[in-house]
């Protein structure tokens, strides 16, 4: 068993970017993330892993300096919060155009433009459908506890890789802010620049005799050879789709309801699944822990099953969209969800489900 | 066995450490444990509540509406959260600085005049774990043990001489909460 | 004797830096960029660093340096090249690292990520080529344009009661602690040339010695945008450009040169 400790969501994804080996974190402050910089900041890894944490000039500046990073074949990392993460979205897209690996962290507060600082879920279409420019995804993880803060960031490392494709992390106020208990998993060494170069022989480390020169970058002015690069990287979605979508089922083997929902909200729908079963409704909780690719084939599968199902979001409704799509109208499907920095409570969520579905 | 309390109070008064160390306290029983605090400009000297939730299972919503235990430290959060105890359930206050005392007759009332403890005890700074003392005497979910490795863990090292000084101020909150008759 | 017998090792007083790739440069006739291109990569030959340099592209005509200079490169968005370095020098503090840029795309768009860099002293190359216009988008005004100066956004010349005044960047980040060398230059001329390249010596030296920025700015034509004759281009710069922005040393050894 791993070290436990109570820990701010934060601060445990910062603290599991430094066991996991990240090579490089840049961030700008914004609530409610900025103890991800100063936990970071406090641990002094680049005395012990090396591992390089600079607060950059802005949120523009740092994503590019992952952008930088990433080139060269190493893992940067970079944290925000909505207003910060819209700031990076032009490197993100630059970054998803030239194939780099990221781990971006979005602690989503209410928006639109500055709204508060209070937890929200209203970023999703700008972390699933784009965000910045262009035909590119994001890998997007939703975590719903401290544990997975920590956790999700050695899936993330992988899927970086795996796919030469930036990940998000999306949380929220409440994963970020809130204290769990966490065990941490053992540290896994960083990577040495031989490493680097083996694992990632496209990275500008400098032109060796050996090979030709490797050139990072978005740019192809020749538009067939862009479209070819395009269908090179919706090759890469559809295998996310195919190989890497992840959920969990909470109570659905005899549901007659479904909530679906990622992220706080899960955990808020769980104890709704709780109070409904209390009361004898048969209600079930889909999580969503990939965003994309989303578990649209399992969705359609419990739509066979279930009379209808309501999405919970902490926004006016993104994410039921994509549940509608995976639907595709063979059940009801509706959605509930305060938005702006208000939280639902399970009660909320179960009177939405009485009022929208059961009827 | 799940407690779900909220702790509210002014900022300064302790309270989310107070809470953390409960939380932590929690993890060194073997319990499952989350603490949500309020944050924001509203931490620079107006209200700060937490809510810590200790359950013997993995815990669903941080977020609840309703505990089992309110904790009040000012008349602003016992205007806010009196209303929120479970019928049943336990409002512990200090009555310092309240002029409305609670009129719930569905709940188990307790008072603690902790600041003026704290005042005697010539530390002010201690405040909070008299306060704590008295929600461990009404409610003693987690044992005073495993509240001392609690302090251990959430105090720097340079803080662990303090220890002590805590425990005792645990103790006296412990005799010096009594039921509020009205 | 036929040309078998001149093509000899003895008889060769030129060649073309081995660090230049066989494309053809996509430069405007008689536009700097060229010659630019190749004192840096002779620079890089020379001291040997071809396995140990990564450079970074801008957004601006030099956007496809990359297909010229045959070394690893990166391309920026637009004036994020100083980030970029930053990054790339702190993970491979031992790699020399540079950045190539305009001057829309370094003291326009860029100008946080250039002035925080050389604040913080990177121990990079900031190579700036200035000509006072936006070239590659088609000759719209740039940070740099002079006072008078047409340009397609400013097409009765530049009136710097509604379009502020020209920025004379290198000046600006001389006064910036982190900043070890700036200097400006021009390769206009063969003795221009040769003082450029000692320039570009001198800063791949300081970064060599780990001693902070090196920000070296190349006042160039573009006669293009300028509308003129490459040789009426030069002369234009030498009665224009220079006055307001002469050449010259201004920051060496960490210390401002006072003229």
């Amino acid at each position: 068993m791993g070290e436990l400790r109570l820990m701010k969501g934060n601060e445990a994804f910062a603290e599991a970017c430094i066991r996991a080996g990240v090579d490089a974190y840049f961030g700008y402050p914004i609530t409610p993330q900025s103890e991800v910089l100063e936990y970071l900041m406090s641990q002094k890894p680049y005395e012990t892993t090396g591992m390089v944490v600079l607060q950059a000039e802005s949120e523009v500046a740092a994503i590019n300096m992952c952008y930088g990073a990433g080139g060269a074949g190493f893992l940067p990392v970079t944290s925000s919060s909505s207003p910060g993460i819209s700031l990076k979205m032009e490197g993100v897209s630059y970054i998803a155009g030239a194939e780099l690996p990221l781990i971006i962290l979005n602690v989503v507060r209410g928006g639109p433009g500055l709204g508060d600082i209070q937890p929200a879920q209203s970023d999703y279409f700008q972390a699933t459908k784009g965000g910045g420019h262009g035909d590119y995804r994001l890998y997007v993880l939703a975590p719903s506890s401290v544990q997975e803060m920590a956790d999700f960031v050695l899936i993330a490392k992988e899927m970086a890789f795996k796919y030469r494709n930036p990940v998000m992390i999306l949380s929220d106020g409440i994963i970020g802010q809130m204290m769990e208990k966490v065990e941490l998993f053992d540290p896994i060494p960083r990577r040495t620049i031989q490493e680097v170069e083996k694992q990632a022989p496209w990275a500008t480390t400098g032109k060796k005799a050996n090979r030709e020169r490797n050139i990072i970058t978005s740019l192809d002015l020749d538009p067939l050879k862009q479209e070819q690069h395009v269908y090179h990287l919706r090759d890469k979605y559809s295998q996310m789709e195919r190989e890497d979508v992840r959920f969990e089922e909470i109570s659905t083997e005899d549901a007659e309801y479904l909530l679906v929902a990622y992220g706080s909200s899960a955990r808020i729908c769980q104890k709704a699944v709780d109070l409904a079963r209390e009361e004898g409704i048969k209600l079930g909780l889909l999580r969503a822990i990939t965003l994309f690719p989303f578990p649209s084939k399992r969705l359609a599968e419990l739509s066979n099953q279930v009379k209808g199902m309501l999405a919970v979001e902490m926004s006016l409704g993104q994410m039921v969209e994509d549940v509608k799509l995976a639907v595709n109208c063979r059940v009801p499907v509706e959605h509930y969800g305060r938005t702006g920095g208000v939280i639902h409570s399970p009660v909320e969520v179960l009177e939405a489900l009485k009022s929208k579905i059961i009827k | 066995m799940t407690e779900e309390i909220i702790i509210a109070g002014f900022g300064g008064q302790g309270v989310l450490s107070m809470g953390k160390i409960l939380a932590y306290s929690g993890i060194m029983q073997g319990k499952e444990v989350s603490w949500m605090p309020s944050y924001g400009p509203e931490m620079r000297g107006g209200t700060a509540n937490v809510t810590v939730i200790i359950s013997d299972e993995r815990i669903s919503s941080p977020i609840v509406n309703v505990f089992d235990t309110a904790i009040i430290l000012n008349q602003q959060s016992m205007d806010k959260f009196e209303k929120t105890v479970k019928p049943g359930g336990v409002l512990i206050y200090d009555p310092n600085g309240i002029t409305r005392h609670p009129s719930r007759k569905d709940i188990k009332i307790y008072s603690i005049e902790a600041t003026d403890e704290a005042t005697n005890m010539g530390n002010t700074k201690i405040f909070n774990m008299i306060v704590l003392g008295g929600f461990l005497s009404v409610k003693p979910i987690v044992k005073l043990e495993n509240v001392i490795k609690g302090l251990e863990k959430s105090l720097p090292a340079r803080h662990h001489k303090l220890i002590p000084m805590n425990q005792k101020a645990i103790e006296v909150g412990m005799e010096l909460v009594k039921e509020y008759m009205g | 004797m036929d040309f078998k017998d001149i093509i000899k090792p003895e008889n060769l007083v030129y060649r073309r830096s081995s660090l230049l790739t066989d494309k053809p440069f996509s430069y405007c006739p008689g536009c700097g960029h060229g010659t630019i291109h190749r004192l840096i990569m002779e620079v890089v030959e020379e001291l040997g660093i071809q396995e140990i340099t990564v450079g970074i592209a801008p957004v601006g005509c030099s956007v496809l340096a990359y297909e010229f200079m045959n070394m690893d490169m990166q391309q920026a968005a637009h004036g994020r090249a100083p980030a970029l370095a930053t990054a790339l020098k702190r993970l491979m503090p031992d790699k020399y690292i540079f950045t190539y840029q305009g001057d829309g795309d370094l003291a326009a768009i860029g100008t946080a990520e250039t002035i925080h860099a050389c604040n913080r002293g990177e121990n990079i190359i900031i190579f700036f080529v200035n000509n006072g216009i936006y070239g590659m988008t088609g000759g719209q005004m740039a940070p740099t344009t002079l006072p008078g100066m047409p340009a397609s956004t400013c097409p009765f010349g530049r009136d710097v009661n509604i379009m502020g005044n020209p920025l004379k960047i290198t000046e600006l980040v001389a006064q910036l602690p982190g900043v070890h060398f700036a200097t400006r230059q021009s390769v206009h001329t063969p003795r221009n040339v040769r003082r450029a390249k000692k320039a570009i010596q001198m800063a791949f030296e300081v970064q060599k010695n780990k001693k902070g920025t090196s920000f070296v700015e190349f006042v160039s034509n573009c006669n293009s945008g300028w509308k003129l004759s490459p040789v009426a281009a030069n002369e234009w710069m030498e009665q224009h450009m220079f006055p307001f922005y002469p050449l010259g040393d201004i920051k060496v050894d960490g210390n401002l040169v006072t003229k």
